[in-house]
């Protein structure tokens, strides 16, 4: 009895989910695990595409809880972009174990690993985890770098266009736009970073060599001794007396780091600490990659400038 | 399998003896375990090193096989008029760098503490819990997965633990394989595992937020968690919400499935055992499950579920035992959550037991005939989490459990209840410190108070936690 009651109400629901499913238009379902990366894929799919990122743009993306939803919206996929250097190694699997989708398998066309051509920096020589956690295959950090979104957006164009044929001009069309904006705008973000050269900065967590990298600024030190350990009080004294001697006047935090230590830092140095969130989303106005990038910019070059 | 029966009948005339035969059948396991430990990451990583003439003439074949092998590609390039650098086979390559094709974790407990219990392993009933006044070692436990081929997962958890005799005991925890790409979103599950009935009990003790299992599961489903050989088939349904039903179809014999025809019943029923062969598909054990969540708002998501397990007991010949389950877990993080914290959750089980006990001769005295009578049990546990700040976690817990009646009274199935406040320390994900105190109630015993202190450590791969 209670057997035939379960089953009428699964049949209910089915016929329900059926006709929510085909209201959708058929705009591939793409699914990123980070706010940058579905950023890129929106940029390239344009209408084509239907893009959820997984994580909040204020979270960190090394802790995001496993949602049972995430299993229903990754069963539904028909792409996911991850970033495959084991930022999302704590939640992930046991999401894509769950969700039953060889389309999203690895390997298969709909999985696109978003690192795929790039050269990652920092990997280890050995795996020792009193070095504190870090990745095996580099920092994972590299969407910070505009010219690695390149190759994520060529990643993405490509994989893209085997998944949907149809549109593979439009996606095609859509690299090129967005490659010639990355351009123009990469040249701008290096002029409006250009009077810093050299300048030193300090962030919270190993998550910026990639920017300083490209637009030629250096990181002195992590509030962080080593990724992902707490900072601690001998340590701060430590980038204090260094930012001190080093005349580094800026510090650089994201939504989800404890923004009082680097106060605190900043306090004893004369420093200012900048808001900089690396995720689309997380600050107002700055859905987009561009605008999240220019925010980011703008944020570094005018802390910089208030120190000049 | 255990050593000894942990928490009662030390009683039984057999024990010691079976207990030796045991041990060594454990003991040789034990080192099979290590050297395959050992042995397995060298090999996978082609670092085992043979000795001299043995190599020449493993040198020796390679090349005649490698010459066949280049000949045969040849051939099936011909044939199949295939072009590229085939002769580049994977031999050719050097080793890989990283630790082969398994991911390759150890995590290890450590409880030490005290009790004003005089008999702990009456209220700590748990085969990872802690056992005696001073140091226990419950859980040192080995964990392999990856992907076995495209088509399967596998995943092992061997576990070793010293008891309170200080002897290691080793079981097979976990050995089983899941499928990837089943149609219909069904997914398969097939080896030893641990039932999915509600929260707590297909969970290993590293992700417990107590240090001991809750009363309630350890008085339905015994000292290690209900597991058994079997299948399970899984169906996430195309709602638009997470809803997965599953079945489960077991064994019903073994240590692990107290509730069902454990040789350790007696201490439920108090009968002799109705030893018999498993006839028919109703002699199994099934265990379905449905378990469904929301995301309330973005930053709060509940999940529920509701469990059963349905299988013969061993009372009688006929006689059956249901147990039923219901649990919630409900769950806050801010948007801009630091390493995870803070946060709030909010964990609870209810289960209840229909134990059918068919009249039967007294294990006791045989001249002594128990009534058929019904068992019936229940009991709770609910427990908050607070996530304080980065990587400082404390929680409470409260918990009953009550049995009814009957002829043989079962020192498993009194009324009692605890309270336990505790405070968990994570230097990393990779270590923790906890202190739970425990305010343990017993109907016509009294009450007890302990204090247990908890540290754990884990190296190689860890796995990630499910929600």
């Amino acid at each position: 009895m209670r057997l035939i009651q379960l089953c009428k109400g699964i049949g209910i629901a089915l016929v329900a989910s059926f006709v929510v499913q085909s209201t959708a238009a058929a705009q591939i379902r793409v699914v990123a695990t980070t706010p940058d990366l579905a950023a890129v894929a929106r940029e390239i799919g344009g209408d084509r595409v239907n893009v959820v990122a997984l994580a909040k743009p204020t979270e960190d993306p090394h802790f995001v809880d496993a949602k049972p939803s995430f299993i229903v919206t990754l069963n539904r996929a028909d792409a996911l972009i991850d970033g495959g250097a084991e930022l999302e190694l704590g939640w992930l699997p046991p999401l894509l174990e769950n969700a039953r989708n060889g389309k999203i398998a690895a390997g298969a066309p709909g999985r696109i690993v978003a690192s795929e051509g790039i050269r990652l920096v920092e990997i280890p020589t050995s795996f020792d985890r009193s070095k504190g956690d870090i990745h095996s295959l580099g920092n994972p950090h590299f969407m910070i770098d505009p010219l690695n979104v390149k190759i994520v957006a060529r990643n993405i164009a490509t994989h893209f266009a085997q998944i949907d044929p149809k549109s593979a001009a439009t996606y095609s069309a859509n690299l090129s736009k967005f490659n010639t904006r990355l351009d123009t705008k990469l040249a701008q973000w290096q002029q409006q970073l250009a009077p810093f050269k050299g300048a030193k900065i300090v962030t919270y967590h190993r998550d910026f060599p990639y920017l300083a990298q490209r637009f030629g600024l250096v990181t002195l030190d992590e509030l962080e001794p080593k990724p992902g350990i707490a900072p601690s009080p001998a340590h701060l004294a430590q980038v204090i007396g260094k930012m001190k001697a080093n005349n580094a006047k800026v510090i650089l935090v994201q939504p989800f780091q404890n923004r009082k230590t680097a106060e605190t830092v900043a306090r004893q140095t004369g420093a200012v600490v900048i808001d900089a969130p690396q995720q689309p989303g997380a600050a107002a106005n700055a859905s987009t990659y561009f605008d999240s990038m220019d925010n980011l910019v703008r944020a570094i070059a005018s802390g910089l400038g208030a120190q000049k | 399998m255990y050593v000894t029966k942990p928490t009662n009948a030390p009683s039984q005339v057999g024990g010691a003896e079976r207990g030796s035969r045991y041990n060594r059948r454990e003991w040789r396991l034990c080192l099979f375990c290590a050297v395959a430990v050992v042995v397995a990451p060298l090999a996978a990583a082609g670092q085992v090193a043979p000795s001299k003439s043995k190599q020449d003439s493993i040198a020796r074949a390679d090349s005649i096989a490698r010459a066949d092998s280049i000949a045969l590609v040849k051939q099936l390039e011909k044939e199949l008029g295939a072009g590229g650098d085939t002769a580049n086979a994977p031999a050719a390559q050097g080793p890989r760098a990283t630790g082969g094709y398994m991911n390759i974790g150890f995590v290890a407990l450590t409880d030490a503490g005290w009790s004003s219990a005089s008999d702990i392993g009456a209220i700590q009933r748990g085969d990872h819990d802690p056992h005696v006044n001073g140091f226990t070692m419950p859980n040192a436990e080995i964990s392999l997965d990856g992907a076995v081929d495209p088509y399967f997962k596998g995943f092992s958890n061997i576990v070793l633990k010293i008891d309170s005799a200080g002897e290691t005991g080793v079981e097979l925890e976990e050995a089983y394989a899941l499928t990837t790409s089943l149609p219909a979103n069904l997914q398969l599950k097939f080896g030893q595992f641990f039932a999915e009935f509600g929260r707590q009990n297909p969970q290993h003790p590293h992700s417990w937020a107590f240090v001991d299992v809750p009363l309630v599961l350890a008085r339905m489903f015994g000292p290690e968690g209900l597991r058994s050989q079997g299948l399970r088939l899984s169906w996430l349904l195309p709602t638009p919400f997470y809803t997965e039903a599953m079945v489960a179809v077991m064994n019903p014999t073994g240590g692990t499935a107290s509730s069902f025809r454990s040789p350790d019943s007696p201490d439920i029923h108090g009968g002799v055992l109705d030893d018999r062969p498993i006839n028919s598909l109703g002699d199994m054990l099934f265990v379905p499950r449905i378990n469904t969540s929301f995301d309330l708002t973005e930053t709060q998501t509940i999940v529920l579920g509701g469990s059963a397990a349905f299988g013969p007991n061993n009372s009688g010949p006929s006689a059956r035992t249901e147990v039923y389950g219901l649990d919630a877990y409900w769950k806050w993080k801010p948007a801009a959550a630091q390493a995870g914290f803070p946060f709030l959750s909010l964990q609870t089980e209810w289960l209840w037991r229909h134990y059918d006990a068919a009249q039967r001769a007294a294990e006791s005295d045989p001249l002594v005939t128990l009534p058929a009578e019904v068992l019936r049990d229940d009991g709770a546990y609910a427990q908050v989490l607070w996530g304080i700040k980065p990587r400082i976690v404390a929680g409470l817990r409260g918990e009953v459990a009550h049995g009814n009646g009957s002829a043989f009274i079962s020192e498993q199935r009194i009324n009692q209840s605890r309270i336990s406040p505790n405070l968990t320390w994570y230097p990393t994900e990779f270590s923790k410190f906890r202190v739970q105190y425990n305010y343990d109630n017993r109907r016509d015993i009294g009450t007890d108070h302990s204090i247990w202190f908890q540290f754990e450590f884990l190296l190689g791969a860890h796995a990630a936690h499910k929600f």
